[in-house]
């Protein structure tokens, strides 16, 4: 580990230790918090108000402010969690382990709220609640294997080896999403291509597009407080006999 | 005792002990059967429906009938303790699953070989489609067992694993339901099907390297 200059290293062993990640997180809550307003507010300002209507969809296409960026969150946060996992298989670190664990109901929350505004905006757009299209249902798929690594966390009753299963879950889901994906690509496609990513030439208008990447930002930032916040009890749920954990509640008491 | 053969010691091993319970044997054949003949049942019999519907109906009872024996690959050697000694051996334990693993396809697998071409009579698919069906089956069904013991490692400490491991399974499946069916429905209507061929022996071989690691991890992680 030679490689990683002393003082990051030093930083990646502090925070790994549950108090101090647990000082830190507490300190970092109320920052993140302003940022998350920063960006939500004129977000939804510029996208539910200020952004022009589209030309064929009217007001409705103003659903991808929400659709997009939790679709978006659902991939970003699984891939998060094989992360996690490699380095709680690897380096065997608890708090990689918690990492992954409270990501898991978040990131399958994203993917609910990404199905549910994906079908009221389907019913007026495509005249249907539910088409099994391809990107549809890749995303049912992806909210199944969220609820799967929830399910077996909470099967096993010792909580380090339940980590190491999610760990290996994690891991062998982030293999599979790209073929679950392609395959079901192959197998059907109603869902309109990405307008977004295609970086030489976005197919959307430039304030369409601020809100968006707004919106994006102020998920992610949603995200990292839920995570520090529900990573926080599961630290103290996991040691609740630990000396920080005693000093800590005495001192709040 | 060298690789190979510690490795054709645990298939014959685990053959003898499924031909000492043939009964037990003959079980995902009879619910593969049963499933096939609810279909009829439910969705009514006129034959132009039937025959639309047979390669997704073999398929997906030939899926649910994998899933069903998959519960017997770890669990009598984790009961008995058989699997602690499997750990402690010196070969590789992703080697010694994956000969675990082909012995239990061998005994589930293969004979939803023989069953199949007589459920296809039965729903009317095509006779052109025959061998495609043949050739999904060979495939496909290793696969199944391949992907299905990553979910088993994973629940067999679990008292009640059943639904778990159903959860975890289905949706890695799905791909494999998606190549297979989609290759006999298109044999069915005489297109080739060479894509979707090739494209299940590569997801076979990938996961003929890659599925026994994360088994073993896993079976490591439940024997503790």
């Amino acid at each position: 580990m030679s490689f990683i200059p002393a003082p990051l290293s030093r930083f990646f062993h502090r925070t790994a230790s549950p108090p101090h990640f647990y000082a830190l997180a507490d300190k970092l809550v109320p920052w993140l918090t302003v940022l998350f307003l920063l960006l939500l507010i004129p977000g939804l300002y510029g996208g539910l108000v200020a952004a022009p209507a589209d030309y064929q969809q009217g007001d409705s296409y103003r659903i991808i402010y929400i659709h997009v960026p939790a679709a978006w969150m659902s991939l970003f946060i699984y891939v998060l969690m094989a992360v996690m996992g490699g380095i709680a298989l690897v380096w065997r670190m608890k708090l990689a382990e918690v990492m992954l664990i409270s990501s898991a109901p978040i990131g399958a929350g994203f993917t609910f709220v990404a199905l549910v505004t994906g079908s009221l905006w389907g019913k007026p757009m495509w005249g249907t609640w539910w088409v099994w299209d391809a990107r549809l249902t890749s995303e049912l798929i992806l909210l199944f294997l969220y609820l799967g690594v929830t399910s077996l966390y909470g099967a096993i009753e010792d909580k380090r080896s339940a980590a190491r299963a999610v760990s290996i879950l994690a891991l062998v889901g982030v293999v599979n999403i790209p073929i679950i994906h392609y395959s079901v690509e192959w197998w059907n496609t109603l869902h309109q291509g990405p307008t977004v990513s295609k970086m030489d030439k976005p197919s959307i208008h430039i304030s369409m597009l601020i809100p968006l990447l707004l919106m994006a930002g102020a998920f992610k930032l949603y995200y990292a407080i839920a995570v520090l916040q529900s990573a926080k009890l599961e630290l103290i749920k996991r040691e609740p006999s630990a000396q920080w954990v005693k000093s800590l509640l005495e001192n709040k008491a | 005792m060298s690789l190979i053969q510690a490795f054709f010691a645990i298939v014959r091993r685990d053959l003898l002990l499924a031909f000492r319970r043939r009964a037990e044997m003959a079980n995902p054949l009879f619910f593969f059967v049963l499933v096939v003949t609810l279909f009829p049942l439910a969705v009514g019999a006129q034959p132009n429906l039937l025959q639309a519907m047979a390669p997704g109906v073999i398929w997906v009872s030939a899926l649910l009938a994998a899933l069903l024996s998959l519960d017997g690959l770890f669990r009598s050697d984790f009961d008995d303790g058989s699997l602690e000694q499997l750990l402690l051996s010196p070969h590789p334990l992703s080697v010694l699953v994956l000969g675990k693993i082909f012995a239990h396809w061998l005994v589930t697998g293969l004979p939803l070989l023989l069953v199949a071409p007589l459920l296809a009579l039965f729903l009317g698919l095509p006779g052109q489609a025959m061998p495609t069906l043949w050739v999904t089956l060979i495939l496909a069904t290793p696969l199944l067992s391949l992907i299905g013991a990553i979910g088993v490692a994973l629940t067999v400490g679990l008292r009640r694993g059943g639904m778990i491991l159903s959860l975890l399974v289905l949706p890695l499946y799905v791909p494999v339901l998606i190549f297979a069916s989609g290759a006999v429905d298109r044999a069915a209507s005489g297109l080739p099907v060479s894509a979707q061929i090739n494209i299940l022996l590569a997801m076979l071989l990938l996961a003929l390297v890659l599925t026994p690691l994360p088994t073993a991890a896993a079976l490591k992680m439940s024997v503790n």
